[in-house]
């Protein structure tokens, strides 16, 4: 083999190796510092050293050991440098330097031990609510997905200083805040697991469709994000949410084969090949909504979704769907969680059980709706609907302005390939009434 | 991304019982793959003798049957994983490698 192909294959390797060992590095270090910022700084000279040594002296086997003792070298160094920083470091420092340079399998395994509670200690601070939403959303999957900068910025079409900009505040907002290292306690917990959730589902769903740019979707950032889900059902098998979520995921995920055509075009829910789901997936869903339910929560929000999603799953083929049944479950959701596109997708569910133009009038209903002011799916269903009735002229004007609001470029395109179908109709209509 | 891999070992040395300290081991290693997200799920091999072939050729079904063991010994494994891309894959089939002792595994993508 060249010698070339040979470092290639060194470099590769040694990245897949620091992003694999990046979440747990992170966590433990902040657990030795109490500090997040300063873990991530140390785990970046650890990092550094890797590219410096690995390519010469080849992978270690017990290669997370082996990162987070030169991190801890590091903070050892640091230590002794800043003599005025504050006395708990310099107690650290010396607690370090006597646990010695060498890995240990005390060390091991006090590490492993703790490492799950670490884990979770850094989502938490990672989704606090002191961030910015979008800076919740870098930083879990700079610390926890182990993406570089400019992997975050490839996956949100974002420029690396951007992305790079937003993390050092984020940073810099943690620092001020004095942001703890833990999990929050029973008082404030609810919520900030809701904050966890909600960034992991955002960083699923701007992969599942993109809000911008030329794909409709980003697999890989929906793999991220399910990633992150399954970390966090093993972390905290006792919450129904968590598990709510997972099932969410898995089964939107195991659609996403089915969700694009030869050419890349978005291929609709009740139009896709269910042969091309992924069973798997289908199966992971459904036994995580299943241990949501077992848990108490068949009523949370994101059980709710996914026990919606599952009603898709279970039917084989489009008109097997229980219509019925997911009209009302989004009731039910409604009520929990109330909001415009919960019942936008309400409409949508019960004209497919009870006719279009029983979904065209909840639909007229929320018409007036502010937040649903600009959202484009309430002209693209509207004209869905318009469709169904027999009504293609209205329905072409809908797909018309649905397309005008959409910033994705393949979601446009189908509509406007809607507005099309719409006017041949409207056309061939008025030619038979001519007739 | 998702990939099978596969341990086959030798049919005619088939790798021994495990050790309960490998076993053990294993199951620590299953728990770390299974908390990052990347096994999905896996399980034994049976030798290769005792497998079945069914062929449909000319209209006919043949099914050939392997002589019928009593031996128990594991020959290999199975894992269904899913990973970033192949480096990631390769790194966690060290990983099993490492704990095991000693084998050979074959990854391949599926889809």
């Amino acid at each position: 083999m060249l010698p070339g192909v040979v470092t290639e294959q060194t470099h590769a390797a040694i990245e897949s190796v620091v992003r694999m060992e990046s979440a747990r590095l992170i966590a433990g270090l902040a657990r030795y510092t109490g500090d997040v910022v300063l873990a991530e700084e140390l785990a970046q000279d650890a990092v550094v050293a890797a590219l410096e040594q690995w390519p010469e002296s080849g992978v270690p086997r017990n290669s997370g050991a082996w990162l987070m003792t030169v991190a801890k070298r590091r903070a050892i160094d640091l230590f002794r440098r800043n003599s005025e920083l504050h006395r708990k470091y310099a107690q650290i420092g010396r607690a370090l330097e006597v646990e010695g340079d060498s890995v240990t399998p005390d060390f091991d395994r006090a590490f492993t031990d703790t490492i799950d509670d670490d884990l979770l200690r850094l989502i938490f601070t990672a989704c606090h609510p002191v961030l910015a939403v979008q800076a919740r959303v870098a930083l879990t999957l700079r610390l926890l997905g182990g993406l570089t900068t400019a992997e975050i910025a490839r996956a949100y079409l974002a420029t690396d200083a951007t992305i790079a900009q937003r993390i050092v505040r984020a940073k810099k907002t943690l620092a001020s805040a004095q942001v703890p290292f833990e999990v929050p306690d029973a008082a404030e917990r609810p919520a900030r697991l809701a904050s966890v959730l909600e960034v992991i589902y955002l960083i699923f769903n701007e992969g599942y469709s993109a809000t911008a740019g030329e794909d409709w979707m980003r697999p890989a950032l929906c793999e991220d994000a399910v990633r992150l889900g399954r970390m966090l059902a093993q972390l905290m098998p006792d919450e129904p949410e968590v598990h709510g979520l997972a099932a969410l995921m898995e089964i939107q995920a195991s659609r996403v084969r089915a969700r694009t055509g030869p050419s890349g075009q978005p291929v609709l829910l009740l139009d896709q090949d269910r042969r091309r789901w992924d069973r798997l997936l289908i199966s992971r869903g459904l036994a995580a909504l299943d241990r949501a339910e077992q848990l108490g929560g068949a009523r949370g929000p994101y059980a709710l979704q996914a026990a919606i999603a599952a009603c898709h799953a279970r039917a084989f083929r489009a008109q097997d769907t229980d219509w019925a049944r997911i009209t009302g479950l989004y009731a039910t959701l409604a009520e929990v969680m109330p909001s415009p596109v919960i019942e936008l997708n309400r409409a949508v569910a019960v004209s497919m059980a009870y006719g279009p133009q029983a979904g065209l009038d909840l639909l007229d209903s929320l018409a007036a709706e502010p937040s649903l002011h600009g959202y484009h799916l309430l002209p693209s269903v509207r004209g869905d609907l318009l469709m169904k009735l027999g009504r293609p002229r209205e329905a072409r004007a809908e797909f018309e302005r649905a397309a005008a609001m959409t910033g994705n470029r393949a979601e446009r395109e189908l509509t406007q390939e809607r507005a099309r179908e719409a006017a041949n109709l409207a056309a061939l209509a008025t030619a038979a009434g001519d007739g | 991304m998702r990939y099978l891999g596969y341990t086959m070992g030798d049919p005619t040395a088939p790798l021994p019982q495990p050790t309960q300290e490998v076993h053990e081991a294993m199951g620590k290693f299953i728990e770390e793959a299974t908390k990052a997200g990347v096994f999905l799920t896996g399980g034994g091999l049976a030798p290769v003798e005792d497998a079945v072939k069914v062929t449909l050729a000319d209209g006919k079904f043949t099914v050939i049957d392997g002589p019928f063991t009593e031996a128990k010994e594991l020959v290999g494994g199975w894992a269904l994983m899913e990973c970033r891309d192949k480096d990631e894959v390769i790194e966690w089939t060290k990983r099993f490698l490492s704990v095991l002792g000693e084998g050979e595994s074959t990854v391949r993508q599926v889809f």
